[in-house]
């Protein structure tokens, strides 16, 4: 067992770290209280080179592993959850389907400006009738000689609607399988095409300057081309990218209680009561002892699958664990944050007020938590539902 | 005997950085058993803040001029990864002198070592940080100029290329000054002088490709008994004293705080 990171996963960890500091720590608190998302912050971090990390550099991607995204992810989530939400979505679930499934002439026309990070590509799987229970889909694709026309809308779409987002892939109804259930198929469509509506949902708890969209498609025509890998084959790419997906959820997860334990050390050492520095009092200092532990384990755990992916073995049991346990550490961690910043903590003068927000997503998004667990008793040969 | 500047393309300028990895500055520093260094085992390393600006400086005038870059260190194996991440931030080149008998002897024998090193690489610039932030010493910059006797221009916060020459501004008490040096010179960094960019993801994989040289003091027909002790020897360190707690100053006005201010400041501080 090899415990160390590479050099270059520690050079990029260190990189991303002031990069984050320096650019986005000062201005995230404003871009979420005004639900702004950042052209200005994401151009930064697309010359950083933090979109198209695991793709290879033929289709302008950096050809990195899939660790190295996770580290980055999780550096960028140490500061502000918005924005490692718009680099999360961007390339698991943007990039990634796009990466893994394209046809040759789909990779060459779009990955390039989506790995400079120009643009952003959305993944359209929610709908408002079918969040968990994703396969009951009603959105509908017929084939009308060489065009798909689509009608049905989606829901919760991250970087869907912004200025730079060039288009969507997304899941519909191709017609029914031999067995009477659905036929899933993901078919790309770009922003702008008519019949097509991308809009921005405001007034949200938590990651309030990430793009969330809602997406409709009324008669909306797309080439026959459109259709992303086989036929049916709709579902089954979307669970699938859902694994990696949740390795980066999990990242924000780790990233996030991490930036809590780093804030809340440094206050507990600097806020005095009764005289002396409330980290003296062990009620406050066992909390970030445990937090430091479940920290701890929440990596292990986290980069064993990633270790598992980048050795092309096994490992959805492992990403819906990592992703479970992650987003639940970083519950307590943000709870305790909170509790030892006292009244500061609830002003948003102080981040940890954020991360407190913020943290709620990861137990709902990319599969809820009931849902991770249904995956992995699954997996142990329990026979749940 | 320096290389000609017959051997250089026309304007283009090959720069050599020198660079120290030092503790970061957020590090817990803690002194060790033996009461005269710092224990290293927990210590997060990183590139000198005023190196990062001297690398930066040199990835600006490479860009703006043609030319090379070379990053240019002494220390342990610990200094490849201060190095990967110069390269990763642009930097064409690495040079680590990894030797024992090349560490520890103080910033004169370091100087030394890196002028000889530097010799063997053609260049037109010399750039270096104005101090390394561990040690605080402000001496190997100006201290491999000598060596090299090439003209040494310190604390510089804005640099202008011109033919042959450069012109550098450096702060002084209360304002700055403009000096022009003709090339080959060396110069040390002031903050101020550029916001050193970060190793990007695609920096960082081009730097895997990229030759970092391993070398010791052999390669420089230096042999350890040429590179004498260091002339002044730690007797003892110890952490500053804790700081005691702050004192507000009372007043019914402005002025009257002023006042007292200014009277505490002079009769019990002594400050001014
Ligand atoms: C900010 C944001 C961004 C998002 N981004 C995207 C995106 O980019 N693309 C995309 O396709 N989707 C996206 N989503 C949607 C997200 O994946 C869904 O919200 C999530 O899957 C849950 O679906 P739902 O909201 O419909 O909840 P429901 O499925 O209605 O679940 C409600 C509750 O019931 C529980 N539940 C449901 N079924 C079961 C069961 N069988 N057993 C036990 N408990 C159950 C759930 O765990 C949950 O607690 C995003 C959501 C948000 C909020």
């Amino acid at each position: 067992m090899d415990f160390e990171l590479s050099m270059d996963h520690e050079i990029l960890r260190d990189s991303v770290r002031s990069f984050a500091e320096k650019e986005i720590k000062p201005v995230a608190q404003t871009l979420d209280k005004e639900e702004t998302f950042s052209y200005d912050t994401m151009a930064k971090m697309a010359e950083l080179g933090l979109f198209g990390i695991f793709v290879s550099e033929e289709y302008g991607g950096q050809g990195m592993d899939y660790l190295s995204y996770i580290i980055a992810t999780e550096e960028i989530a140490r500061v502000d959850g918005s924005h490692a939400a718009t680099i999360a979505a961007g390339n698991s679930l943007g990039i990634g389907p796009l990466y893994y499934y394209g046809s040759e002439e789909q990779k060459k026309k779009y990955l390039p400006k989506l790995c400079s990070g120009e643009a952003l590509w959305a993944f359209g799987l929610t709908e408002p009738n079918a969040g968990s229970d994703a396969a009951n889909s009603k959105t509908t694709a017929v084939l009308d000689g060489n065009e798909w026309v689509i009608n049905g809308s989606k829901i919760f779409i991250t970087n869907g609607s912004t200025d730079i987002s060039a288009g969507s892939t997304v899941m519909c109804r191709t017609g029914s399988r031999e067995d009477g259930r659905p036929e899933l198929s993901c078919i790309l469509v770009e922003n702008g095409t008519p019949g097509y509506t991308a809009k921005v949902m405001h007034d949200k708890m938590m990651w309030r300057s990430s793009n969330t969209s809602e997406l409709y498609f009324e008669d909306c025509r797309v080439p026959k081309e459109n259709l992303l890998g086989k036929r049916g084959h709709g579902f089954y790419q979307m669970m699938e990218t859902l694994d990696g997906g949740r390795l980066s959820i999990g990242a924000m997860g780790l990233g996030g209680a991490q930036g809590c334990l780093d804030m809340t050390v440094r206050y507990a050492n600097e806020r005095e009561q009764f005289g002396r520095p409330i980290a003296t009092f062990q009620a406050n200092a066992f909390k970030l002892a445990d937090m430091a532990t479940e920290i701890d384990a929440a990596r292990l755990m986290l980069y064993r699958a990633c270790w598992l992916r980048d050795n092309e073995k096994p490992f959805s049991k492992e990403a819906a664990m990592a992703k479970l346990y992650c987003s639940e550490v970083m519950y307590r961690c943000a709870n305790h944050a909170v509790q030892i910043h006292g009244g500061y903590g609830l002003m948003k003068e102080y981040d940890v007020e954020r991360f407190y927000r913020d943290q709620k997503l990861l137990d709902i998004g990319e599969g809820t938590s009931e849902v991770q667990r249904i995956v992995i008793a699954r997996h142990i040969g329990a026979k749940c539902l | 005997m320096l290389p000609g500047p017959g051997a250089r393309k026309e304007k283009n300028v090959d720069i050599v950085v020198l660079l120290k990895q030092v503790p970061a500055t957020e590090s817990l520093i803690q002194v060790a058993d033996d009461g005269v260094s710092i224990k290293t085992e927990e210590l997060k390393w990183v590139i000198n803040p005023y190196d990062e600006f001297a690398v930066e400086e040199a990835l600006r005038i490479r860009e703006a001029q043609g030319g090379s870059v070379t990053v240019l260190s002494v220390g342990t194996d610990k200094a490849v990864e201060a190095i990967r991440t110069a390269l990763a931030m642009g930097a064409d080149t690495g040079v680590l002198v990894n030797d024992p008998a090349a560490l520890g002897k103080g910033a004169l024998a370091t100087a030394r070592v890196l002028a000889a090193a530097v010799k063997q690489i053609p260049f037109d610039l010399v750039i270096a940080g104005q101090r390394a932030v561990d040690a605080d010493q402000f001496q190997v910059g100006p201290a491999v100029a000598e060596y090299l006797r090439i003209p040494n221009v310190s604390m510089v916060i804005k640099t202008e290329l011109l033919d042959g020459s450069i012109r550098c501004h450096r702060t002084i008490e209360g304002g700055t000054v403009v000096v022009e040096s003709p090339l080959p010179m060396l110069f040390t960094t002031q903050r101020g002088l550029n916001e050193p960019r970060y190793a990007s993801l695609p920096g960082i994989m081009k730097a895997k490709k990229k030759p970092l040289e391993t070398k010791t003091l052999a390669d420089f027909g230096l042999d350890a008994g040429a590179l004498e002790g260091p002339t002044a020897r730690i007797r003892a360190l110890s952490p500053p004293a804790e700081r005691g707690g702050g004192r507000i100053i009372e007043g019914e006005s402005a002025a009257e705080k002023a006042a007292a201010l200014v009277k505490a400041l002079h009769e019990e501080a002594k400050v001014i």
